[in-house]
């Protein structure tokens, strides 16, 4: 089945090549792999996530559907459960609203509606987050409303390897996955990416940095401004362990623990509005499993209340190094 | 016979591609024909202008309306004053026609929320982002005026041809037909969703035919002829407002314009990956701006003194316009806790002083490094 080769080699790719990489590796080993989208085909993506893909492939397998977010998530529910697997695009998360009832009534649920008789593995691939100055819609990271979901995984990669190896595995994964992509970091840097097929484990965190002061725990673009104000902190003898969770859903308890018992303090990252935000999950799971280590009151440093502002404002309300760096801080100093 | 009631695929002309007349002309004065031709060639400018401005890297991502001036401008000055509108995000030039200030609609692009403040006067709604979710709010406000006997008032509602594809525009639709809501549901069909062509939307001939599905008239309109636009939008806006039979009552309608966008679909796309350039120079035969140029030299309306005189003030108006939405600074950060809910809550408090005490210990250099 396979007409894959494999080669052996290492390319230098950015995080969208690497996503695109990632899809054509899997397209070429799983002929029932299947892309769908708005402006998935001849456009190659808005993004170029998967450019010459359609070429490659064929208007059978890189689709360009009719704009409707519902539809394509909706007929995605029917090609999985008949033995396709597809792998939708919703050009930005902030689109996916529409599709909202068929992700938590249907793609969340089948299996366990049906118990066990359906399933429908496929991975719903969107953009998140702000910083790029984008139009009004375009910048949200509602991560959050997945990871509640239960039935669905919700993936959340910050660097090129990861990206690849995680987007093949939630491809190759039973359930469905929600695969949210760091817009703001689809080219800010390269990283040694594998030709050949392989796969990173779901559900396992990484360890950016190891440190013995405090645990600090993030995801997705916001890996990038912590390791910022760790690399600087660092320089003032503070000493910051960096865990990037890389998927948020399950999250990685076992890791999240062990590093916290390690240091005994601890400040979570991300952009998602601070209420109900996965960031009071990691400190209920601090408070469950390690409250007799625990130092200093868990510091969160999120996105603020409020509808993801216009561009003109976006910079106060993403975290950045300096919030990073004042929360850890303060935490230390506890 | 109403210009309405006819096939959805029979389209309605009045100026062929070279300003002669073809059809039957609208109820409409000199006066405004030249107004409506000064606020197409200003949008024009705008437009070219705009897209300069996030070229130099002065404002964000914009999306063009080059080619789409006579449907949104003809539109727009056939309603009334009572009437309310519900765009998308490319009508910029129907919004000016309506009383959306030029630098309003800068500064929304510009990364402002300021510009996304309709003036108090102005039923115009904000920008529509989300595809086709204004369609179901424009058949409530409608159905509202309805209900509550505002026998004037009608409600036109902009959407592209991609936007017919969304389960949100036939809700809007199917609503609008049980309800018989005074709505006219203005289809732009510029014949591309970003990369996507119109034959892949939908397998139907015509978009005006959906209508008939709904239980209510569907016409298409030639989107590049001002005068053609005008008198379709009118007639359907005077059905919507027919209070009593035998006019049939308020009935809404489905128009298609069918037109083109020039451009890209906003800053961030190249159409060249998707489209010929034949393609787009077969459309800009059709282009509205000389047609009607054409037109009002004809019948004596504008010379070249005249012409020159109104290229001179557009481009003042732009350039103040400009200059007016450049000048306004940064937003501050209490902004973004701004209209949230009436009343500011705590832990807004909370979050704003967060911000405060770091641009307090490192200046506010500190978020834009």
């Amino acid at each position: 089945m396979s007409t894959h080769e494999t080669t052996g080699q290492t390319q230098s790719l950015t995080l969208v090549q690497a996503v695109r990489d990632g899809l054509y590796t899997e397209m070429s080993v799983d002929e029932d792999v299947i892309v769908m989208g708005e402006d998935v085909g001849k456009n190659g993506g808005v993004f170029r996530a998967t450019e010459g893909l359609w070429e490659e492939f064929g208007d059978d397998r890189v689709i360009d559907t009719p704009l409707a977010e519902s539809g394509i998530v909706g007929t995605a529910v029917g090609m999985a459960a008949y033995g396709l697997k597809p792998v939708p695009e919703i050009q930005f998360s902030g689109f996916m609203y529409p599709a909202f009832d068929q992700i938590v009534s249907h793609v969340a649920r089948l299996r366990n509606r049906s118990r066990g008789r359906f399933t429908c593995p496929m991975v719903i691939r969107a953009p998140y987050g702000g910083g790029i100055r984008a139009p009004e819609h375009h910048s949200e990271s509602k991560e959050t409303f997945y990871a509640h979901e239960a039935g669905l995984k919700v993936v959340m990669p910050s660097t090129p390897y990861d990206t690849k190896g995680l987007l093949i595995s939630a491809i190759r994964d039973p359930d469905p996955v929600i695969f949210l992509e760091p817009k703001l970091i689809y080219r800010a840097f390269r990283g040694d990416v594998p030709e050949d097929e392989y796969t990173v484990p779901i559900g396992e965190a990484a360890t950016r940095r190891e440190g013995s002061d405090v645990s600090v725990f993030t995801y997705g673009a916001m890996t990038r401004p912590t390791m910022e104000a760790v690399e600087e902190l660092a320089e003032e003898g503070i000493d910051a362990e960096v865990i990037d969770l890389r998927t948020v859903s399950p999250l990685d308890r076992e890791s999240i623990v062990e590093s916290f018992k390690k240091t005994g303090r601890a400040v979570v990252v991300n952009e998602a509005p601070k209420t109900g935000s996965l960031a009071g999950e990691i400190t209920a799971i601090i408070q469950e499993e390690a409250l007799l280590y625990q130092e200093a009151p868990v510091n969160r440093v999120s996105g603020f209340d409020v509808p993801y502002p216009l561009y003109a404002l976006e910079d106060y309300y993403l975290p950045n190094a300096a919030r990073i760096t004042k929360a850890i801080t303060e935490t230390v100093e506890f | 016979m109403s210009v309405l009631e006819r096939d959805p695929g029979d389209r309605v002309q009045v100026l062929d591609e070279d300003g002669t007349v073809v059809g039957e002309l609208p109820d409409i004065d000199d006066e405004t024909i030249v107004q409506m031709y000064h606020d197409m060639v200003l949008a024009r400018h705008f437009d070219k202008r705009a897209v300069s401005l996030q070229r130099q890297g002065r404002m964000g991502t914009y999306p063009p309306l080059s080619g789409q001036e006579a449907a949104q401008i003809g539109s727009a000055h056939a309603l009334g004053d009572d009437d309310w509108l519900f765009p998308s995000y490319r009508e910029h030039g129907a919004s000016l026609v309506r009383g959306i200030p030029l630098e309003q609609t800068l500064l929304y692009w510009m990364g402002h929320e300021a510009g996304n403040k309709v003036p108090d006067d102005v039923n115009v709604f904000p920008v529509a982002v989300p595809i086709a979710t204004q369609t179901l709010h424009a058949t409530g406000a409608a159905w509202a005026a309805s209900l509550k006997g505002d026998t004037d008032t009608a409600v036109l509602c902009y959407f592209g041809d991609g936007a017919t594809s969304e389960g949100d525009f036939h809700e809007a639709l199917n609503f609008a037909g049980v309800f018989d809501t005074p709505n006219v549901f203005f289809c732009n069909n510029n014949q591309w969703a970003i990369s996507v062509p119109r034959e892949r939307q939908t397998a139907s001939e015509t978009i005006a035919q959906k209508a008939t599905a709904y239980g209510f008239e569907g016409v298409q309109v030639d989107g590049m002829d001002p005068l053609a636009v005008y008198k379709v939008t009118r007639k359907a806006l005077e059905k919507a407002t027919a209070a009593e039979p035998p006019d049939s009552g308020r009935r809404p309608t489905l128009i298609e314009a069918v037109q083109y966008r020039f451009g890209a679909h906003t800053t961030a796309d190249d159409p060249s990956v998707y489209r010929d350039s034949d393609e787009v120079e077969r459309w800009q035969a059709k282009d509205p701006i000389p047609r009607l140029e054409s037109f009002c030299r004809d019948r004596g309306l504008l010379d070249d003194e005249a012409i020159e005189a109104i290229e001179s003030d557009v481009a003042d108006r732009v350039a103040e316009a400009i200059e007016s939405a450049e000048s306004v600074p940064r937003p501050l950060p209490e902004a973004l806790f701004e209209s949230v809910y009436e009343t500011m809550p705590d832990r807004h408090h909370d979050q704003l002083a967060e911000i405060e005490a770091i641009r307090e210990e490192h200046g506010d250099e500190v978020f834009f490094e």
